[in-house]
């Protein structure tokens, strides 16, 4: 059998688009193929936009057809997740309180990834509210990992690296507040990157815990990842946390050379709790730095057991206040009541999902009256010493690196029950949050029972460049990123 | 700490949220495990280290007080669960 197309990165695919070898349109349908072979067991999408899709492939075959240059992502097809407003189509959280929400305007990003005329597939699956780590807090459906479809795929951006893994789509957009993009990469065996703090806008991006979110890739290498980021980076007046900081170009960073690079390896995330076949991968993958000429470096970041509380607090606190706005009035849904205050508490207790509710309420407990100190307040300061420690380690070191996840991915229901499990899984990929970090989740090697594994690199404070080229170094001296796993009748 | 019934039913009412009788229990055994468990954050000495909202340094971002092109009333009514006249319509609020 020969390759598919939808199996290619999208660097790839430009470079046959460029020459003539392949039309657009011809990758959409095949893509979309892929999508129909494949969504029945995944269903990592939402919306689907096939017709619009096809439009926008025609219109980039048109343009070469002229003799134009075409950018990047001309003509590749590419899912977004489905807490990114995109104007004229469905926008919902995973929530029935957006169950019908159709935004008047693009977010940023859209925007930015408009001017490259891209082919849109439609809008990936998610935790609701991006609240969770494996996309079964969707109020609309369970995502199924490709590797083991009764695993999770992780979250909360599940749809957007189950598609990816899956084949039914080449490239897509995620969001990271808690690990969001990472921990869902790590599970599925591909590339999630969360650009520093502030890089991204945030404008149109529907609020979870404002100081903490972020935009980013999810990409079958560590190039697409590059190249995505070139795309969507940048100072935005719309977003006022939004970065003043020129941006480079990512995709030059990719050189295969880590000599001399200095690799911080903190004791602090090889601890309790990790699964013996990740921490295997994970040192295996830094012995091939050592190997490839980076120096080694036993680090310690002490306040990393407390990034979870912290987090969990803050994370909540946060929520609560940015979902006050789901009132009934202007947008989303609406239960009538008996009088204003009714109407409000009935939508949003019907319109909720548990989850959802479970944070409002501890947010809102961490932030009233007699207890803002104790919590939120604390919380802020520990998220101080979280970040010193980064601050310091990177006075010595130029990447960290780590496990993105304790475990490879966990069965689907294995930890509903018992939320702060689930919140523990968190562990190696909230401590960046807090202190505003990019990293990046790269796939370093496979269980015995065949589940990706991810290694976690992360770097100072708008370097993504570094992250990059570390990334890009390993990726070239293996070849995990290029298995595919066997759903929809995959060629092995 | 446990939490008790009133403190929940007073937060869940900030909160614009109703819980069911029988949710009652649950939601309190998850906060109270919850709050156990950040209770870790009082190992940590902060009498001296500021807090931290933003990552990374923010300042006051300022723009000129311009007229600037806006959504529409309609667009901004697209997706309004009940309109009226370019208004977003709600239950009454003020008594007659």
């Amino acid at each position: 059998m020969s390759v598919r197309l939808y199996q290619e990165p999208a660097h790839r695919l430009h470079g046959m688009l460029v020459k003539k070898e392949i039309k657009a349109v011809e990758l959409t349908e095949d893509v979309l193929k892929r999508l129909e072979e494949t969504e029945d067991s995944l269903k990592a999408y939402l919306t689907v936009t096939a017709d619009n899709a096809l439009q926008a492939a025609r219109e980039t075959d048109e343009k070469i057809a002229r003799g134009e240059d075409i950018p990047f992502l001309a003509g590749i097809p590419g899912g977004i997740k489905d807490n990114i407003c995109t104007q004229g189509i469905k926008t919902t959280c995973a929530s029935q309180i957006l169950a019908n929400f159709v935004p008047p305007y693009d977010a940023t990003v859209m925007t930015k990834l408009k001017n490259q005329s891209p082919v849109l597939l439609g809008k990936l699956n998610m935790d609701e509210f991006a609240m969770g780590g494996s996309t079964e807090n969707s109020s609309f459906q369970i995502t199924h990992n490709p590797w083991d479809l009764d695993a999770v795929p992780g979250g909360s951006s599940g749809g957007s690296a189950a598609a990816i893994a899956g084949g039914s789509a080449v490239w897509a957009l995620g969001s990271d507040t808690g690990g969001s993009i990472r921990q869902p990469a790590s599970f599925c065996g591909v590339v999630g990157l969360k650009p520093t703090y502030g890089r991204v806008s945030r404008y149109g991006l529907v609020a979870y815990a404002s100081s903490l979110d972020q935009i980013g890739p999810v990409t079958r290498d560590v190039t697409d990842a590059a190249h995505i980021l070139n795309v969507i980076a940048g100072h935005d007046a719309m977003d006022s946390t939004s970065a003043a900081a020129d941006v480079p170009d990512f995709t030059a960073a990719l050189t295969e050379n880590v000599k001399g690079l200095k690799v911080g390896v903190p004791q602090e995330y090889f601890g309790e709790g990790l699964a013996p076949e990740v921490e295997a991968a994970v040192r295996a993958a830094i012995e091939t730095y050592r190997q490839m000429g980076a120096t080694i470096k036993e680090i310690s970041l002490p306040h990393t057991k407390y990034a979870i509380a912290a987090y969990y607090l803050i994370a909540p606190a946060e929520a609560a206040t940015n979902l006050q706005r789901y009132d009934g009035v202007s947008y989303g849904a609406r239960v009538d009541g008996a009088d204003l205050v009714d109407m409000m508490t009935k939508t949003r207790t019907e319109k909720f999902g548990a989850e959802v509710k479970r944070r409002i309420i501890i947010g809102n407990y961490a932030l009233s009256a007699g207890y803002y100190d104790a919590y939120y307040l604390k919380a802020m300061k520990v998220r101080t010493l979280v970040q010193r420690d980064y601050t310091e380690a990177f006075q010595t070191v130029d990447v960290i690196m780590t496990p993105t996840a304790p475990t490879t991915a966990f069965k689907i229901g294995a930890l509903t029950s018992d939320p702060l499990q689930m919140y523990l899984q968190d562990v190696c990929t909230v401590p960046l949050n807090l202190a505003g970090l990019p990293g990046i989740s790269l796939p370093c090697g496979f269980s015995k029972e065949g589940m990706p594994i991810g290694l976690q690199i992360i770097g100072r404070a708008l370097d993504e460049a570094t992250v990059l080229r570390a990334a890009y170094a390993y990726e070239q001296s293996q070849d995990f990123h290029n298995r595919l796993p066997e759903i929809g009748g995959n060629a092995k | 700490m446990k939490v008790s019934k009133e403190i929940l039913a007073n937060v869940a009412g900030l909160s614009r949220l109703a819980i069911a009788e029988e949710e009652t229990t649950r939601y309190q055994e998850d906060l109270t495990k919850f709050l156990a468990y950040v209770e870790t954050l009082n190992e940590v000495a902060t009498e001296n280290t500021p807090p931290t909202t933003y990552a990374l340094p923010m300042e006051n971002v300022f723009r000129e007080d311009d007229v600037r092109p806006s959504l529409d009333r309609e667009a901004a009514l697209l997706n309004a669960p009940l309109k009226e006249d370019g208004y977003f319509k709600v239950p009454k609020v003020l008594e007659d």
